[in-house]
């Protein structure tokens, strides 16, 4: 038969356009089912206030077009090439160009950040977003203690946050004492709280862990809501004192910041001041976690991750050790949660919601657990990105929603999936993600 | 009462998990300075023994004593499983391998040393310091481990992710780690199960030495019977949870007992072949 003998031979060039076809098709079908109701129509509100449906078959169509074409030219020549290439796509030689770039990565960004405020200045919205940023990334680095190196999913971290941040509120009101003072005061609550709150817990595993950590979370911010007379309730608490440049306070008269230095009075030092005060923050959690990383305790959070048995038989105490991760992760996101305060000026339990929780997770998993510039690079890519498509409107979640498949499929392990040895011998080797996959119960 | 070189006392011991008796009053000793193997077809409850001897599991009934050179007492069936290895130094292995696969060999056996690591670091307070108190313990830390390394042949993977050693590799490591510890009593759970004959040979001169030079007493559950006639003092054999034999391994090799167990006699045919054996 001269069409099969045709496909063989196209077989045999490495293209299988009919195989191809078929693939393609169904991705079509499939991409026909998903976008008819949610692109194909367009719900309106008539005069009487009525739905009205708007069918919108040409964009409709466009997209599952596109979709096809995608999909046949990924099978035809990506999926087959693939297979004959094996698994390198990128060749040793580029690959050793490209991590020794890498490894400049962390200065690259940290200089970046030092330099955004003077890059930025004019730009609130910017210098704003930066503070965002930066705020997740402090999370994310605090919740990575606990997911990413004890191996303990936290589904409720955004509790620590909110204690932190509460407490710093009432004290700060009630107490009037200073932002360095409340501050630590509000971190060391925060851990007490990951203690009393891991003690009943740390017993479970696993999904077991995670549900209890959410309803944590979920009744931490329920109190707030419902205890009125100490927490304000659903109003929260505002009129919280903003910070000081070290006593020195941020206002237009003589005694303020500006006059004191000799400039002219600018709202944006204040911003300028909170973002250098987060980004030390950060790099204090990012240096606290490190030194830890190398010192027996946090060998013993990363231990316990691979396999808690085998702890237990050396001589671990694993409660101990899970318990020092909880209180310390949590120590971190009450300072977080301090700053966001004194940011604000104003909390409620509203910023406190389990999407918050959602986020920082994401944040943690997305980055590559365990791994520090990874999660700071999916801070930055999740919260920025989620500001950088705000014109999109209600895209913007199906945008972000694709990217974090994409991410997930092709990089299971998050994006940086390689685990740096705390110390060596001879040679410092990367861990490859191959050997830490076994891990995956 | 006990003669001074008595290291384990098992008296009496019985687990049970609902109406399953998996180990029946069995009672053994152990010596210091020597290998003592349990044997026994599968389920006989080898492994269950070990669990209990390493707070893996809480007996239902017994005593398990283990007494220290200098002269310390402790009573296993009343400690958690991190305490005996902590304090009563009963170290062990498992028969499905449990390393820290994503961490370095060289990582791997510096967790073995935790607790004397966490007492130098000061509870992590001087470490996060880098005061010399702390980093010098790391070093001699890192010294033992080199050690081990060394005499288990693994110097040259020591920056190498654990999960990706061979399997014969893998084993040894495990043995290593545990060996970190320092333990009196190291428990070694089927050390030499998917060995080639070449690294099981190798294995049974190691373990020697181990309890010779090193002074490490072994409690050893095997399946390979060549390895455990070679290089055990004394072995108690278990069938259905009880103890069926025990004495050196010229006295194990005829009894009939044991070759009824794991050659398979029929029931009624036992009595025979024990009446047989006995005069």
């Amino acid at each position: 038969m001269p069409a099969g003998a045709a496909r063989e031979k196209l077989k045999a060039a490495g293209l299988d356009i009919f195989g191809a076809l078929k693939d393609a098709g169904i991705a079509a079908f499939v991409a026909f089912g998903l976008f008819s109701l949610i692109i194909g129509l367009r719900t309106e509100q008539g005069i009487t206030g009525q739905l009205i449906l708007l069918p919108r078959p040409e964009l409709l169509f466009v997209l599952v077009a596109l979709v096809f074409a995608g999909r046949f030219v990924i099978a035809l020549f990506f999926r087959s090439g693939l297979a004959h290439a094996g698994r390198t796509i990128i060749s040793p030689d580029l690959r050793k160009k490209l991590d020794y770039v890498g490894s400049f990565m962390g200065v690259f960004l940290l200089l970046f950040a030092l330099a955004i405020p003077f890059l930025f200045y004019s730009n609130r919205y910017l210098l704003d977003l930066s503070i965002l940023v930066l705020t997740y990334v402090m999370l994310g680095w605090g919740l990575n203690i606990v997911v990413g190196l004890a191996g303990l999913l936290d589904l409720g971290y955004v509790a620590f946050y909110a204690v932190g941040a509460y407490s710093y509120a009432l004290l700060a009101q009630n107490f009037g004492w200073s932002f360095w003072l409340c501050l630590p005061v509000a971190g060391i609550l925060a851990a007490f709280w990951g203690i009393l709150l891991g003690f009943p817990v740390l017993r479970l595993r696993g999904d077991y862990l995670a549900i209890v950590t959410l309803a944590f979370g979920e009744i931490i911010r329920l109190v707030l809501l419902n205890w009125q007379d100490f927490t304000g309730g659903p109003n929260g608490i505002s009129g919280i004192p903003r910070p000081s440049f070290f006593g020195i306070p941020f206002t237009a008269d003589e005694t303020g910041f500006a006059a004191r230095f000799g400039l002219e009075f600018d709202p944006s030092h204040r911003v300028v001041f909170l973002f250098y005060l987060i980004l030390a923050l950060a790099l204090l959690t990012n240096f606290v976690t490190l030194r830890l990383r190398r010192l027996p305790v946090g060998r013993a959070w990363e231990a316990m991750r691979e396999d808690e048995i085998a702890c237990r038989s050396l001589g671990i105490n694993t409660t101990n050790t899970k318990l020092t991760a909880f209180a310390i992760g949590a120590m971190f996101g009450g300072f977080a949660g301090g700053f966001f305060a004194t940011r604000q000026g104003f909390i409620s339990p509203e910023s406190f919601v389990f999407m918050e929780s959602a986020m920082i997770v994401a944040i943690v998993v997305l980055g590559g657990m365990g791994s520090q510039i990874g999660v700071a690079v999916a801070a930055v890519v999740m919260v920025g990105g989620f500001e950088l498509f705000r014109e999109f409107e209600q895209f913007r979640m199906l945008i972000f929603g694709l990217a974090m498949v994409a991410i997930m499929v092709w990089r299971p392990r998050g994006l940086v999936a390689h685990r740096a040895p705390s110390i060596f011998l001879r040679q410092k080797k990367e861990i490859p993600p191959e050997a830490l996959e076994e891990v995956q119960r | 009462m006990t003669a001074p070189d008595i290291l384990l006392d098992v008296h009496h011991l019985t687990m049970r998990f609902g109406g399953l008796v998996a180990v029946d009053d069995l009672s053994f000793q152990a010596r210091r300075g020597q290998i003592t193997a349990i044997i026994g077809p599968n389920g006989a409850g080898k492994t269950t023994v070990f669990n209990c001897i390493t707070g893996f599991y809480r007996p239902t009934e017994g005593m398990i004593r283990l007494v220290h050179p200098d002269g310390a007492e402790f009573l296993l069936e009343r400690l958690f499983d991190f305490r005996i290895a902590e304090k009563a130094r009963v170290n062990r292995t498992f028969q499905n391998i449990r390393l820290f696969p994503g961490m370095t060999v060289l990582e791997n056996l510096l967790i073995a040393q935790h607790n004397a690591l966490m007492r130098a670091s000061g509870y992590t307070l001087f470490g996060l310091f880098g005061l010399p108190v702390y980093t010098n313990a790391e070093r001699a830390a890192v010294d033992k481990a080199r050690h081990w390394l060394d005499r288990m042949g693994l110097l040259d993977r020591a920056d190498d992710a654990a999960g990706g050693l061979p399997y014969g590799a893998q084993r040894r490591l495990e043995i290593a780690r545990a060996l970190c510890a320092d333990p009196v009593l190291l428990c070694l759970d089927e050390p030499a199960a998917g060995l080639n004959p070449r690294e099981s040979n190798e294995l049974s001169g190691l373990l020697q030495e181990i309890a010779s030079d090193d002074g490490v007493s072994i409690l050893l559950i095997e399946h390979h019977m060549h390895v455990v006639m070679e290089i055990s003092h004394h072995i108690v054999v278990l069938d259905y949870g009880q103890k069926i034999a025990d004495g050196t391994p010229d006295a194990i090799r005829n009894d009939p007992r044991v070759i009824a167990a794991y050659l398979g006699v029929e029931e009624e045919e036992v009595d025979t072949v024990i009446e047989g054996a006995a005069p």
